[in-house]
């Protein structure tokens, strides 16, 4: 006790600090960055300002109805191809896990083929399908030729949508490969058949493992649609297209283009991240609690 | 009393290991069978071919009268559909050392998932029933719980009352308390003896000498996929005639 005290009343002069006043360091490398990026930015702003940009022509032509119809197709495409590439993505990933081999090779040939070839290169053969099947249909039910059917918006969600079910059906089973095969058996000595526990055990407890990713994909589908221009489905860039063809405004119509799928992808991009924390925050509840009742009861 | 379960020597392997050698056991109605034995030694094992979760390899179980896995016609054994062995797997409830309780619904929705959804029983008449069993495991006030803000003594007792609301004549428990911290274990042991008194079927592949003991009717013993010794608690647990027994029940002891 007395050595405490003495060691705190008698310090010599050079260890007592407390009167000097704390400097902060100095980032030099980060005002010396800061200067080369804004000197770089007013370059490129001045570049843009200069450069033969007619900007009245962007803000004429952002809400122009050719090109809200255009956005209005992205956003449809996107919600149907990415319900599609649900949809198969699940049933994919369910066959390739079956015991079945039969189920099961047909979804590995599946998700080969299409992660195996180019999108574009999908599109033009759902597109081009009226060449080799003039009709389509089950022979005496009915029947109708390919042109009518194969549209530019059914050709576009059928190569969108079962592209995206080969990538997803490959998130979808990592999911599934996530539950713990505890439950697994549990459902099945309750008596569960193979669907049932699908349905109600393994899909929603894969569900936190199978949504992050999904949003991501979601945000790389808006963009893909645009892929779509080439076989005249009316999306954004397309009908920016179809308006540059007629008044030559390129770079402007590109521009408000670009705007639209920047404003679509930040929207998207919230809601990813709020989702992502609602998933990681009911993860956190439930294995932070984990302990403490078990603490709280053995005492 | 009669046989429930009938098994007559059966064989599993694992690849090339042989889990289970020509194990033939019976067990009668309202009979509490306990298993002991080494780790590795098939009684986790036999349990798991009871209720299926592992197909036998030669040999034959009936659960009364009934052949697990199988449909006989003529002198032919047919493969049962997953549907019926589905079905089949409903005459025993089972209890596993890590609880499996499933993880995203509470409490009582994990009571009557299996009523509801499998048996396609009235959700009016079975929740009464699963308050009736949270009662009897003396957890009703957890029922809105999630399994993760329970202690594992408390996930077991969910597990049993889960396994009961199914109504199976058998009980089969495969080492529930060997997940649990000590003091935890008598609050589980305490409600697998009220079940063993309401004159419930069980085989309970355990650790717990005592609780064989003092609850059981006839314990087993268990070594290399083969049983070694049959009898009363008494018999097995204090003066057991094989050398291995000897060793085994003087190292769990010591």
């Amino acid at each position: 006790m007395t050595n405490i005290d003495s060691a705190v009343t008698i310090p010599p002069a050079k260890y007592s600090i407390a009167h000097l006043k704390h400097q902060p360091r100095r980032h030099y490398g980060r005002w010396l960055a800061a200067a080369l990026i804004i000197l770089a930015l007013a370059l490129i702003v001045k570049a843009f300002a200069q450069g033969q940009i007619a900007w009245p022509v962007v803000a004429q032509f952002f809400t122009a109805p050719a090109i809200l119809a255009g956005l209005w197709n992205t956003i449809l495409m996107t919600i149907c191809a990415m319900a599609l590439g649900l949809v198969l993505g699940v049933i994919f990933a369910i066959m390739i896990m079956s015991p079945n081999p039969v189920l099961k090779y047909v979804a590995v040939f599946y998700i080969w083929f299409f992660r195996g070839t180019p999108l574009l290169l999908q599109l033009l053969l759902w597109f081009n399908l009226a060449l080799i099947f003039p009709t389509l249909g089950i022979p005496g039910l009915f029947e109708m030729r390919t042109v009518d059917f194969m549209t530019p918006f059914m050709a576009t969600l059928l190569g969108l949508g079962i592209n995206q079910g080969a990538y997803t059906a490959e998130v979808v089973r990592g999911g599934i490969l996530s539950v713990d095969n505890g439950q697994i058996e549990a459902a099945k000595v309750i008596g569960m058949t193979r669907l049932t526990m699908l349905r109600r055990i393994i899909l929603p407890q894969a569900m936190r493992v199978i949504i992050p990713p999904v949003g991501n994909e979601v945000i790389s589908m808006v963009k893909l649609t645009s892929v779509a221009s080439v076989i005249q489905y009316a999306e954004i860039i397309r009908n920016a297209q179809t308006v540059y063809y007629a008044n030559n405004r390129v770079m402007e119509l590109l521009i408000v283009s670009a705007i639209w799928y920047l404003a679509v992808v930040t929207v998207l991009s919230i809601g990813q991240h709020l989702l992502e924390k609602h998933y990681s925050k009911s993860q956190g509840r439930r294995t932070g609690k984990r302990t403490a009742p078990a603490a709280a009861e053995g005492a | 009393m009669s046989a429930m379960v009938v098994a007559v020597d059966v064989n599993k392997y694992f690849g090339p290991f042989q889990a289970l050698q020509n194990v033939s056991l019976e067990i009668n109605h309202g009979e509490v069978l306990c298993i002991i034995g080494p780790s590795g030694s098939g009684k986790s094992t036999l349990l798991r071919c009871v209720n299926q979760l592992e197909r036998i390899d030669s040999g034959a179980i009936w659960i009364d009268d009934e052949l697990v896995g199988f449909r006989q016609d003529g002198n032919k054994l047919y493969e049962l559909t997953d549907a019926e062995i589905s079905r089949q797997r409903l005459a025993s409830g089972m209890v596993f050392q890590k609880f499996n309780l499933f993880a995203h619904m509470t409490v009582l929705e994990n009571i009557i998932e299996g009523p509801v959804i499998v048996q396609k029983r009235a959700k009016s008449s079975v929740i009464p029933e699963a308050m009736a069993l949270l009662e009897r495991v003396g957890l009703a006030d957890k029922k809105d719980a999630y399994p993760s803000e329970l202690s594992g003594g408390q996930q077991q007792r969910i597990a049993i009352a889960r396994a009961l609301a199914m109504k199976p004549k058998l009980m089969l428990f495969d080492e529930p308390t060997s997940a649990l911290d000590p003091e935890l274990v008598s609050e589980v042991l305490n409600v697998m003896r009220d079940l063993a008194t309401s004159g419930m079927t069980m085989i309970v592949v355990t650790h717990e000498l005592g609780f064989a003991r003092e609850v059981a009717h006839r314990v087993v013993f268990m070594d290399r996929g083969k049983i070694v010794e049959t009898g009363t608690p008494h018999d097995i647990l204090t003066s057991p005639k094989e050398k291995r027994t000897q060793d085994f029940i003087a190292a769990v002891l010591s």
